[in-house]
């Protein structure tokens, strides 16, 4: 017998640092599914793997956080370490988005795939300039065409979830919960006529 | 009450009084997409609330107004007349279409707000994005200067460069003579001699005029010559020894 003392690797342990690698490696987030499959393991032992690299890569504990984020797994950067970030690299997907890009953004996230005139039919004006600046940051994409004239309909794409910190598009606000400045500018005017009939 | 068209408005878009505000949609200065109609109303309101009784004729002139500027509103709405027919609805319908597109544009306006909000607190997210452009070098500012010593620098640019000499371009052929005269003087005193030797301090052009000398001197039978092969050294003998 050779009497030797052996740790005994937990294999949660194992499957967790070949996801870390898997995610390191990923250019977006992995899905549950995607990493079961590379790393040749069950999908109940990855969400457990998941878990352990959660507790273990979180906010305040080190500087690469893993999040759950489009879908799936994905590190990022850790929030005290922003001023850091911002000074080696740029984000030029964010940055100067106008007022038109995000109405339209709104239209093709809430109604996607969406084509550029039924977007223009909602915000009454010609969406073709905020359409192809999305575009081109890669927060909408194309996807196919209408059956009816063939106008190319548009959908946004993993980064926008990325970018705007959701999980899915399920996390978006309820369109009805959103507009309750309607009622408000009805109460203040039924405040004021109400005043000038006392 | 004053005039409808003089009513001070205070609008996120616009400030001033009512009148301008009409003047400038007209002329295309001011998009009507912007103005808040709302906003106008309010005020109208506000300010006929104050009084103690109705002005009926500026309230009649406002509505007119407000119902020419709801109807090019409306229009701005409709970008392309042709897909909704506007006329085939009685006026109801026609109502009823348009309440229902404003509440549909004012749900996703308010998405829109919603989304930039969200920009705004995730604005300390940062992730890998392929390969990330990296940030501008910060501009150092330079360090103070002083204007004197410009000044000095620029004057060094600005004084005449001297001019270049072109004296070692300069051929200067030294007379034959000369070295007829000294390989004379050399075989008095050592009766031979050897010429790369004798010339070997001395400039291509020099060398080639001694040789020239050499030449001469082989030729008034004063000297013999000799040299084992090619490109080896000559030897130069006195034809009286």
């Amino acid at each position: 017998m050779t009497g030797a003392l052996r740790l005994v690797e937990n294999p949660v342990d194992r499957l967790a640092r070949t996801i870390e690698a898997l995610l390191v490696i990923a250019p977006s987030p992995l899905t549950i599914e995607e990493l079961a499959a590379a790393s040749e393991d069950e999908t109940e032992r990855v969400e457990t793997a998941l878990g352990l690299l959660a507790s273990r890569y979180r906010e305040g504990r080190s500087g690469i956080v893993l999040e759950h984020v489009s879908g799936g797994y994905a590190f990022r950067a850790a929030r005290e370490a922003a001023d850091a970030c911002s000074r080696l690299v740029e984000r030029p997907v964010q940055r100067g988005l106008s007022q038109a890009a995000l109405e339209t953004l709104a239209v093709v996230a809430y109604l996607g795939p969406v084509s550029r005139p039924e977007i223009a039919r909602i915000r009454g004006v010609a969406a073709d300039s905020a359409v192809a600046g999305l575009v081109e940051r890669g927060l909408i994409a194309e996807a196919g065409r209408e059956s009816e004239g063939g106008a190319v309909r548009y959908r946004v794409t993993p980064l926008f979830e990325r970018v705007f910190g959701l999980s899915s598009l399920s996390e978006l606000p309820r369109l009805d919960d959103l507009a309750a400045d309607g009622d408000d500018l009805r109460t203040r005017l039924e405040e004021v006529a109400g005043r000038r009939g006392a | 009450m004053e005039a409808v068209r003089d009513l001070e408005l205070d609008l996120d878009s616009f400030e001033g009084p009512f009148d301008l505000l009409l003047t400038l949609v007209l002329k295309d200065e001011v998009g009507l997409g912007d103005v808040e109609v709302a906003g106008v109303v309010l005020t109208f309101m506000e300010r006929l609330a104050e009084r103690e009784s109705p002005d009926l004729e500026a309230c009649g002139e406002f509505l007119v107004l407000m119902a020419a500027l709801l109807e090019l509103k409306a229009r701005g709405l409709f970008p392309d007349e042709d897909e909704f027919a506007f006329d085939d609805l009685d006026p109801e319908e026609a109502a009823g279409e348009l309440a229902e597109r404003l509440a549909l544009y004012r749900r996703f306006k308010a998405a829109a707000g919603w989304l930039e909000e969200r920009l705004e607190a995730e604005s300390d997210r940062y992730f890998r994005l392929g390969p990330a452009p990296l940030a501008p070098i910060p501009e150092r500012p330079l360090a103070p200067q002083e204007p004197a010593a410009l000044a000095t620098a620029l004057r060094a640019l600005a004084a005449e460069p001297p001019e270049p000499s072109l004296r070692h371009l300069e051929l200067r052929f030294p007379p034959v003579s000369l070295f007829l005269d000294r390989f004379r003087a050399v075989l008095r005193r050592r009766r031979r001699f050897d010429f790369d030797t004798e010339v070997g301090s001395l400039s291509r052009i020099e060398q080639a005029v001694a040789f020239l000398a050499l030449l001469e001197l082989r030729k008034a039978g004063e000297i013999k010559l000799g040299q084992p092969a090619p490109f080896e050294p000559i030897t130069v003998w006195s034809a009286a020894a």
